[in-house]
């Protein structure tokens, strides 16, 4: 949770008096928050957290750590079903104390 | 474990490295603040290629695993409500408070449900104007700055049913108290990128310059990670300690403007406990006076909460660097990550969950690097041999 990951932007649009953009992550698309970027424009690339753009990134570090998170697993991680992700740690086990 | 040629860039890791062994003279212990960094460091073995003088040490940084006991299990009790739609990141499902967590509270019946963004619990807020939406407001600056829209929204747009559960950290505090503890032995800072590119570097030349430490921002990714232990090496070997960034790409001096003034508006400094560590002053965010009607601990009776740690989890030592994930007797037999006591083994960010889930269990890191190269059939060049963890 405490990574942020780069998205590059697709759309942009103001939804509930927030500017909100529509971001691509290595192919996961969410919206985004770019009240802390106001200026983003579609095609750049930021640095998102938490579904807000906070620094913008240059194109080639962006794909290069994309990248590096679909290889290691983190997209999966950051997108994926937290509950499957849960129940397969074992959640539910009875913790010894 | 990973080898060099796993590195994006072989070559220039490669060099980094000759770089780093060829300024070393001396034994240096260095802390990567960052979960993610220490991710990093063990996924792809950098503390096993690095001369034997460099020892990292890993931080607290970790915003799952330095939440307080009693704030989940503040969360438990709120989520188990049966007016409540309880929101939280993924990564807190599984974190153990006294006696269950979140994944056993909707087991039995309570609404705990998953967001990606904040926004997401406001929006939920909007579409269940007769439930109390609640949302779990933890990590480090980072994640403070979409937190504090939130409720800065909220207030905006009239919501009366959503409030947070807040309990950020911050990491210049955290640095402040590992460097007065007297059993500290960090030499140098790797601090976390993703915290600067909010923040910025101002909060760090004082601390450098009073505690005679040098601190180079630094990313996650293994170059990024080598290059500043490079260049905190270079500095420590020449009597120096000024802060570096080395992660210029994403963090400018001043940070994000428009975030730190959001969250002067909606926060306020206060003493912080941290997970295994204990109160750090003025090392937390909570709301400020005119944003407590959103204060999840203000709006529901949470007080009167009895906690009970696990007697045998070390994390917290573990979390200030004075012990290695495995020399704590309980790592790997009692305590992984299917059947976890303590926060570190359950987040990814986790130190202790770093080290099983790259096979450190505490068998001599050297033997195990050599048998591991042989059995992939790659012999690392002797320059690049690993050093023993721990």
């Amino acid at each position: 949770m405490c990574l942020a990951v780069p998205g590059r932007v697709l759309e942009i649009e103001e939804r509930d008096g927030a500017r909100m953009a529509v971001v691509d992550f290595g192919g996961v698309v969410k919206d985004v928050c770019l009240e802390y970027l106001p200026d983003l424009q579609v095609g750049e690339y930021a640095i998102v957290h938490v579904g807000f753009a906070l620094q913008r990134l240059d194109e080639e570090s962006a794909c290069r750590t994309l990248e590096l998170f679909a290889e290691i697993g983190l997209l999966q991680e950051e997108f994926g079903d937290p509950w499957e992700a849960a129940a397969a740690a074992g959640a539910s086990a009875e913790v010894q104390r | 474990m990973k080898y060099l040629e796993e590195f994006q860039d072989p070559e220039l890791a490669r060099v980094l490295l000759e770089d780093i062994r060829a300024t070393v003279t001396r034994p240096w212990a260095v802390m990567e603040v960052c979960g993610g960094q220490t991710h990093s460091i063990i996924r792809h073995g950098i503390d096993q290629l690095l001369p034997d003088e460099v020892e990292l040490i890993h931080g607290p940084g970790c915003p799952v695993c330095v939440t307080p006991l009693e704030v989940i299990d503040k969360a438990l009790e709120i989520a188990g409500r049966p007016e409540v739609i309880f929101c939280s990141f993924g990564d807190m499902l599984r974190v153990p408070g006294t006696d269950r967590d979140l994944f056993r509270v909707r087991g039995e019946g309570g609404d705990v449900r998953v967001v990606y963004s904040p926004l997401d619990a406001l929006r939920i807020a909007r579409e269940n104007p007769h439930r109390e939406v609640v949302f779990f407001g933890i990590g480090f600056e980072t994640t403070a700055p979409p937190n504090a829209m939130t409720v800065h929204q909220a207030r905006k747009q009239g919501i009366t049913n959503f409030s947070m559960l807040v309990s950020h950290v911050l990491v210049p505090p955290a640095i402040e108290a590992i460097m007065t503890s007297p059993d500290c032995r960090v030499q140098g800072f790797l601090a976390a990128g993703h915290v600067c590119s909010v923040m910025g570097t101002e909060e760090y030349p004082q601390l450098a310059e009073r505690h005679k430490v040098p601190i180079v921002v630094t990313g996650f990714e293994p170059l990024d990670i080598l290059e500043g232990i490079r260049r905190t090496v270079r500095q420590l070997e020449r009597g120096e300690h000024t802060v570096e960034n080395a992660y210029q790409r994403a963090v400018r001096p001043e940070g994000n403007p428009a975030a730190r003034a959001m969250l002067q508006d909606v926060f306020e400094v206060a003493d912080r406990a941290w997970r295994g560590i204990g109160v750090i002053p003025g090392s937390g965010w909570r709301l400020s006076e005119r944003y407590r009607e959103f204060d999840a601990e203000h709006r529901f009776d949470v007080t009167g909460i009895t906690t009970r740690e696990s007697e045998l989890c070390r994390s917290g030592e573990v979390l200030q660097g004075l012990i290695k994930p495995h020399q704590c007797e309980a790592f790997g037999t009692v305590c992984t990550p299917r059947n976890p006591l303590g926060a570190t083994m359950v987040s990814t960010e986790g130190a202790c969950a770093a080290y099983y889930l790259y096979r450190r269990l505490g068998a001599p890191a050297a033997a195990t690097a050599t048998a591991a190269a042989t059995a992939a059939g790659a012999v690392p060049p002797t320059a690049l041999e690993a050093s023993p963890v721990g």
